[in-house]
C-alpha cells in the first residue's frame, strides 16, 4: 500500500479543508467549507448551535467520514487515511470520556495503551502530562470523585499524552466555572508556546473565540466570515448602535427621515452602524428616544460581525439544536 | 517529538480495554452478586417445584433439578454477557467510546477488548456455579472440567458478541432491557435450557432447531457429563457439531459488530 502524503506529512499544514460539504438526509450541515489551520494556531469554530461546527468538528476528529470535498490532516486524506490522522491527533469531546470508575492514572494508562505507549515510557509520559496539569497529587483518584473542571483537565492530559501535533476541543468552556475556564485557557496558551501543538476548538462562546488566533464563523452551514477577532471585528466598521425598542418599525422610519440614518431591523434590534458614533448618540437619542428603552454604543464586537455577515443574532440560532 | 516509533499495538488495546471490564467489575459489588444470585435463585426454586409435578419427556433418571443444571449455567452466562455489555449503551452515550474510537486502532481490537473482558467474567462467575455440580450428581472429573471451562468460554464469547452488537445500535439501556426480554431471554427459554426439544411440538421445536442457543446449551450439557452421554436424550447432533455452531455464531458477531464500530458514514455517535 502506498502513501505518497506519508512523505511530506510533517511539513504539510495540520488542516486543509476545501469545498466540504456534508447533509443529514435531507438537511445540509455543511456547505462548501474552506480552511486552512497552519502550525502552532489556535483556530476557533464559533457558531451558535446548529451552524454546522459539531458536523466539522466530528469530520476533522476522524468519527465522520467526509462525503464531498477534501479533507487534509497533516497531509492525510480523512476519507481514507483515518489510521495515520489519529495516530497524530488528540481529541477533546465536549461529552466526558473518562471512565469515571477508574482512577485518573488507570484513564491515563487505559488511553496510552491504545497509542503504543507501554512499560516506562507510558509511565513516564502519564507522569509527565499529569505534572504538566498539576494533576500529580490527583493520579489515584477516581474520576468520579473529581471536579468538573478537574476532570476537564484530566481530558485534557490524555489527549495531550500520545503528544499529539494537533489537539481537537470540542466546547472546551462548556461546564466550567470562570476560574476552570481561565485555568485551561492559561494551559492550551502554555502548551501551544512548550510544544508547538497546533489547536482547533468550536464554541459558542464570543468570550472564547476572541483568544483564538484566527476564527471561523460558521452559520447555516456555512463559513460566513474567517479571520482574526481583531481584523473582523474592525472589518465592521467605525462604532456599533443598538436600540432596544418594542417599535422597531417605527424607530428606522423616524431615524431615516429626520436624520437621513440608515438602520438595520435584526430580531427586534434597531442597529445602526456608524463612523463616530459617540457624536451621533445624543442626536438619535433626541429624535426616538420616547420609542426606545434603551440605548447603546460600542465598538463592534464578534457578535457585531456575526450579526453584519448572518443578519441575525448570535443568540437566535441557539434555538434550533444540532444533530 | 511526534511519536512515529510508537506503533499502536493491537493487543495492547484489546489488554486495555479487557482490563477496564475487569476493575469495574471488581468495583461494583453489586453487578457480582446480582448475576450470580438471580440465576442461583431461579435454579433453586423452579428446579425444586417443578421436582415432583413434572417429568420432562426424554429423561431417564436425572432429576428436574439437575436437568437445568446446565441451564443455569447458560443463563449466567447469559447475564453476565449482558451485564457487561449494557456499559457499550452508557459508554456511547456517554463519551468513553467515541474516545477509544478515534484512536489509532482497528476496530475489531475494540470488540475483541470488550468481548473478552465480558468471557472473563461470564466464565468466572459460571465456574462458581460449577462447584454445586457434584450436589445434583454431575461427576466432575479432569476431563470434563477442562472441557466444561472450553466450552464456557466458547459460549461466553458467542453471548457476549451478540450482546455487543445488540448494545451498539441501542440509544438508551431502556432499549437494551427491551431486547432483553423479547430476544434474549426467549432464545434462552427455548434453547432447551428449561425444557428439551424432544417434548416440545413440532414448531416450537422447529424455533428452538434454529435458535443458536440451543446447540450451546447441548455442547454444554455433553461435556459436563463427559466422557458419560448425558442422561437427556435431545435429538441434537454431536459435540463438534454443537460446538462448531456456536463458534460460527461467535465469529459472526465480532465479525458483524467489528463492522458496525468501524462505519464513519453514520458517525456511530
Amino acid at each position: 500500500m502506498s502513501q505518497p502524503a506519508h512523505v511530506d506529512a510533517h511539513q504539510s499544514s495540520p488542516i486543509s479543508v476545501t469545498g466540504l460539504s456534508h447533509d443529514y438526509d435531507d438537511r445540509r450541515a455543511l456547505d462548501e467549507i474552506s480552511l486552512d489551520v497552519s502550525t502552532g494556531e489556535v483556530y476557533g469554530l464559533l457558531g451558535p448551535n446548529g451552524g454546522g461546527k459539531t458536523t466539522l468538528f466530528k469530520i476533522l476528529s476522524t468519527h465522520l467520514k467526509p462525503q464531498t470535498g477534501c479533507v487534509r490532516v497533516f497531509g492525510h486524506d480523512a476519507a481514507r487515511e483515518a489510521p495515520a490522522i489519529r495516530a497524530r491527533i488528540g481529541v477533546v469531546f465536549q461529552r466526558p470520556s473518562l471512565d469515571p470508575k477508574l482512577s485518573v492514572f488507570e484513564n491515563l494508562v487505559h488511553h496510552g495503551l491504545f497509542y503504543g505507549l507501554t512499560g516506562s515510557r507510558l509511565k513516564d509520559g502519564a507522569a509527565e502530562v499529569a505534572d504538566r496539569l498539576d494533576l500529580r497529587d490527583r493520579l489515584t483518584d477516581r474520576v468520579e470523585t473529581l471536579s468538573g473542571g478537574l476532570q476537564r483537565r484530566v481530558e485534557l492530559a490524555k489527549a495531550l499524552l500520545p503528544d499529539p501535533g494537533l489537539l481537537i476541543f470540542d466546547e472546551p468552556s462548556t461546564g466550567l466555572d470562570p476560574g476552570a475556564r481561565k485555568r485551561l485557557w492559561d494551559d492550551l496558551q502554555a502548551l501551544r508556546e512548550e510544544r508547538g501543538v497546533t489547536v482547533v476548538l468550536t464554541t459558542h462562546f464570543l468570550e472564547e473565540a476572541e483568544r483564538c488566533d484566527r476564527i471561523g464563523i460558521l452559520a447555516g452551514g456555512r463559513m460566513i466570515a474567517e479571520g482574526a477577532p481583531g481584523d473582523l471585528k474592525r472589518s465592521v466598521g467605525g462604532d456599533v448602535m443598538v436600540i432596544q425598542t418594542r417599535f422597531p418599525e417605527d424607530v428606522s422610519e423616524k431615524l431615516k427621515k429626520e436624520m437621513q440614518l440608515s438602520s438595520e431591523i435584526v430580531d427586534g434590534q434597531v442597529r445602526i452602524t456608524a463612523e463616530r458614533g459617540g457624536e451621533l448618540v445624543s442626536d438619535v437619542y433626541r429624535c426616538v428616544g420616547d420609542l426606545a428603552e434603551s440605548l447603546t454604543l460600542g465598538h463592534p464586537t464578534l457578535e457585531d460581525v456575526f450579526v453584519a455577515h448572518s443578519g441575525q443574532r448570535f443568540e437566535i440560532g441557539d434555538e434550533d439544536a444540532e444533530n | 517529538m511526534p511519536k512515529t516509533e510508537s506503533r499502536p499495538i493491537l493487543m495492547a488495546a484489546i489488554y486495555s480495554l479487557w482490563k477496564r471490564e475487569i476493575l469495574r467489575f471488581v468495583r461494583d459489588r453489586n453487578r457480582l452478586l446480582g448475576s450470580i444470585l438471580q440465576p442461583l435463585l431461579l435454579w433453586v426454586l423452579i428446579g425444586s417445584g417443578f421436582r415432583g409435578s413434572f417429568a420432562p419427556s426424554g429423561q431417564t433418571e436425572a432429576s428436574y433439578l439437575e436437568y437445568i443444571y446446565p441451564g443455569t449455567m447458560m443463563l449466567i452466562l447469559l447475564f453476565t454477557a449482558i451485564f457487561s455489555t449494557i456499559s457499550v449503551v452508557e459508554d456511547k452515550r456517554e463519551g468513553f467510546m467515541q474516545s477509544v474510537i478515534v484512536a489509532p486502532i482497528h476496530s475489531l481490537g475494540i470488540v475483541l477488548g470488550k468481548i473478552l473482558g465480558g468471557t472473563t467474567l461470564a466464565v468466572g462467575e459460571a465456574m462458581v456455579f460449577l462447584v454445586l455440580a457434584p450436589l445434583v450428581g454431575i461427576p466432575v472429573s479432569v476431563d470434563s472440567f477442562v472441557l466444561t471451562v472450553g466450552t464456557l468460554v466458547l459460549i461466553a464469547i458467542s453471548m457476549t458478541g451478540l450482546g455487543f452488537r445488540i448494545a451498539w445500535g441501542m440509544e438508551s439501556t431502556a432499549g437494551f432491557h427491551a431486547i432483553m426480554n423479547l430476544l434474549l431471554m426467549p432464545m434462552w427459554l427455548l434453547s432447551g435450557a428449561f425444557f428439551p426439544l424432544t417434548g416440545a411440538p413440532d414448531w416450537l421445536a422447529w424455533v428452538m432447531r434454529v435458535n443458536p442457543m440451543t446447540y450451546a446449551t447441548a455442547a454444554l450439557r455433553r461435556v459436563l457429563y463427559y466422557p458419560d452421554v448425558n442422561p437427556v436424550s435431545d435429538d441434537l447432533p454431536g459435540l463438534a457439531v454443537c460446538l462448531g455452531i456456536t463458534a460460527l455464531f461467535g465469529l459472526v458477531m465480532a465479525i458483524w459488530s467489528s463492522f458496525v464500530v468501524g462505519d464513519r458514514d453514520r458517525g456511530s455517535s
